[in-house]
């Protein structure tokens, strides 16, 4: 049997989702026998590739985000939006109801013990986005798992679905919206 | 301030090459290179491109909602942020914990930097380190790990998964929990608790062990190559216990110059501010944080494992306290200033966590019912812990609606902000400068900033000139969003 190409990303996300992800043991090893890596915080590969199933952590907060996640739409035959932040904003859009201008001129300006405050604004950085968004928003979602961060259990159910052929389900103790 | 390599004079005639996203490291990052036709390396940036604003949202939110949402910054040391938000309301409630609460919260910590130890060195750096730095891309990770030392990965799963379980039992979940509170913590350990994670624990500190002395067998092996590799002195800032303890919950200050003399030392943090100074630059999210007795140019500073194994007198724990002597053995008696040699101190702090964990489960206190305490009300509170990457800083303003009124975070990576530019910088010089560059070239970039641990996010791109304006598109063509910025910096 051919191993699943997966491919997972943290985008306005803490990483608790991933780190949920590691969560489930030893049950790694069983599962690096199903599945390669593409694309992934664990690995080196900067670009994903066509992939059977994409994981994205985390809202939409600027630019990039928004280009890597068109990036795993495009190659990701399932997308699956991982935890809170990627299913509703999360936490981060916490700032959705604040101007982004006094988000940032309160950090990098006015906070006291910060010498000669500016913005910063190279090119190099990406333009932040006035709300942070759900991933939902922008692209196709196949599946949401909820959860700040969902468990390994409901994870490790969830891909161990996939993998079998079945359509995931999340029973009653998995779904959880913390 | 100008520093080597930080700014090319005519970045125009230049060619760029960027490492984006940065891998294997939390979150993401990107670091930008400036090459003349020569290959030589004008110019090398680490930036970090997370906008947040966790200071502004704070606000304006009832204080006892803090430590749950403050963890929502890093799902990998939640616990760090959790717990040093906990230390500063403890002051605004006036709070001096019960001996069962201090216990208990430093149970969770240890559990902590145990768990962030052994995920950074097994899951995220031990690759580079056992394979090479320009090793093969496809099997430089966690993955080929497992294929060629299965033990070692197994113990690494393991040694995390029993960081995770403390965390889990003390603060109720492993991501995200929720068992400290200010002035004390909501739950207690029971005996069948306390007895199924004493089962395991001798075998985490052999573990432990091995893995201290895995690091110093590479160390020597390849000494010329460790002891230079984006190495450079540094002043140091740890906590520090008052009778100069390595103690990663709770002490004062001590800060040394790069020379080893103490500048200051046993300062209450109360006052932070008097030391400790920020720097805005153009090209990062992140601030450049700097001592003030030195001033900008010259006061940048490390912090985390490295610096703390350095800085402390001793370690409470007699296993690390053995290998705390053997690593300093190495440098006789300066400072280590090995980027690499971090690594090393990284998994004596693990160990010493191992010990701790087991001396803290043996001791009545943590199955205690006295739990939280209050006192007098105050406006304020400053809250230090020693995070996995070091000194972590959170300090609030609360009003007397209970509200939050203002909030400033100093994270651990912050603070290593200039040292992890100069590691860059130092490879650069060394390996990437008049080179054509590959993979495994840019690789030992990115091998010095893992060395720090760093806790970066969201990837980044360029996004060509300013001014501009970004538009969000929703699939049926309907803008979402969008967001402009001026020529000064200014957003609209
Ligand atoms: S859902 Fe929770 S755990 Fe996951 S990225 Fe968001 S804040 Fe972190």
């Amino acid at each position: 049997m051919s191993k699943l190409r997966v491919a997972t990303t943290s985008l306005a996300g803490c990483f608790g989702c991933h780190t949920s992800l590691l969560d489930i043991d030893e049950r790694l090893f069983d599962l690096l026998k199903l599945v390669e890596f593409d694309r992934t915080p664990l690995t080196d590969i900067k670009h994903c590739g066509p992939c059977d199933l994409g994981i994205v952590e985390g809202g939409v907060c600027n630019a990039e985000n928004v280009a890597v996640l068109r990036e795993f739409r495009r190659n990701c035959k399932v997308l699956v939006a991982i935890g809170a932040c990627a299913v509703t904003g999360g936490l981060p859009a916490q700032r959705n109801h604040l101007d982004l201008g006094d988000c940032l001129s309160e950090v990098y300006l006015t906070e006291p013990g910060t010498r000669h405050g500016l913005i910063p604004n190279d090119p190099e950085l990406p333009l932040p986005l006035d709300k942070v968004h759900p991933i939902g928003e922008v692209v196709k979602v196949d599946y949401f798992i909820p959860g700040c961060p969902p468990s390994a259990d409901a994870i490790w159910k969830f891909l161990t679905d996939l993998i079998a052929g079945r359509t995931p389900t999340l029973g009653h103790g998995l779904i959880k919206y913390d | 301030m100008a520093f080597d390599l930080e700014t090319a004079e005519h970045p125009e005639n230049l060619r760029r090459v960027a490492i984006e996203p940065l891998s294997r490291v939390e979150g993401h990052g990107k670091v930008t290179l400036l090459l003349d036709e020569a290959n030589h390396v004008r110019q090398a940036r680490l930036h970090i491109v997370e906008f947040r604003g966790f200071e502004k949202f704070v606000q304006g939110r009832p204080y006892w909602e803090i430590p749950v949402m403050v963890q929502r910054l890093c799902g990998i040391c939640p616990v760090s942020h959790h717990l040093a938000a906990c230390k500063a309301l403890d002051q605004v409630v006036g709070a001096r914990l019960t001996p069962s609460a201090e216990k208990l919260r430093r149970l969770m910590h240890y559990g902590q930097i145990l768990q962030s130890h052994a995920l950074h060195f097994f899951h995220l750096a031990s690759p580079d380190l056992l394979f090479g730095f320009d090793s093969d891309v496809a099997r430089r990770n966690i993955v080929g790990l497992v294929a060629e030392y299965p033990d070692l990965a197994r113990q690494g799963v393991l040694l995390r998964k029993y960081g995770q379980e403390v965390i889990r039992l003390t603060a109720g979940k492993r991501v995200h929990g929720t068992g400290s509170v200010p002035g004390g913590v909501n739950k207690n350990l029971s005996r069948a608790e306390r007895e199924a994670l004493l089962k395991d624990a001798y075998q985490v500190i052999a573990w432990s062990r091995d893995a201290v002395h895995l690091v110093q067998r590479l160390f020597e092996q390849n000494l010329a190559l460790y002891e230079e590799f984006g190495s450079f002195r540094a002043h140091g800032l740890s906590l520090i216990r008052a009778d100069g303890a390595m103690d990663l919950y709770h002490g004062g200050l001590r800060a040394r110059t790069l020379d080893g003399q103490t500048l200051f030392d046993h300062v209450d943090y109360d006052h932070y501010w008097d030391h400790i100074f920020e720097e805005v630059k153009p090209w990062s999210y992140m601030k450049f944080p700097y001592l003030r007795e030195l001033g900008p140019e010259t006061g940048w500073y490390r912090v985390g494992p490295l610096t703390r194994v350095n800085q402390c007198d001793f370690i409470p724990t007699p296993l690390a306290d053995k290998e705390r002597q053997a690593f300093l053995a190495h440098d006789g008696g300066r400072p280590a200033a090995a980027t690499l040699g971090t690594h090393w101190a990284r998994m004596i702090e693990m160990l010493h966590s191992a010990e701790t964990i087991k001396d803290l489960l043996h001791d009545d206190d943590v199955s205690g019912d006295d739990l939280v305490t209050q006192g007098e009300r105050q406006e304020r509170g400053v809250g230090i812990i020693e995070a996995p990457r070091g000194t972590l800083i959170h300090h609030y303003r609360v009003d007397e609606n209970d509200q939050v009124v203002r909030a400033n975070l100093i994270v651990s990576t912050t603070h290593n902000n200039q040292a992890m530019n100069e590691a860059i910088r130092a490879v650069a010089r060394k390996y990437l400068d008049g080179h054509e560059l590959t993979e495994g070239l840019l690789n030992h970039i990115e091998v010095a900033i893992r060395a720090f641990d760093p806790c970066l996010s969201c990837a980044t791109h360029a996004m060509g000139k300013m001014p501009l304006k970004v538009e969000l598109v929703d699939a049926g063509g309907r803008v979402i969003g969008r967001i402009t910025r001026s020529g000064d910096g200014s957003c609209a």
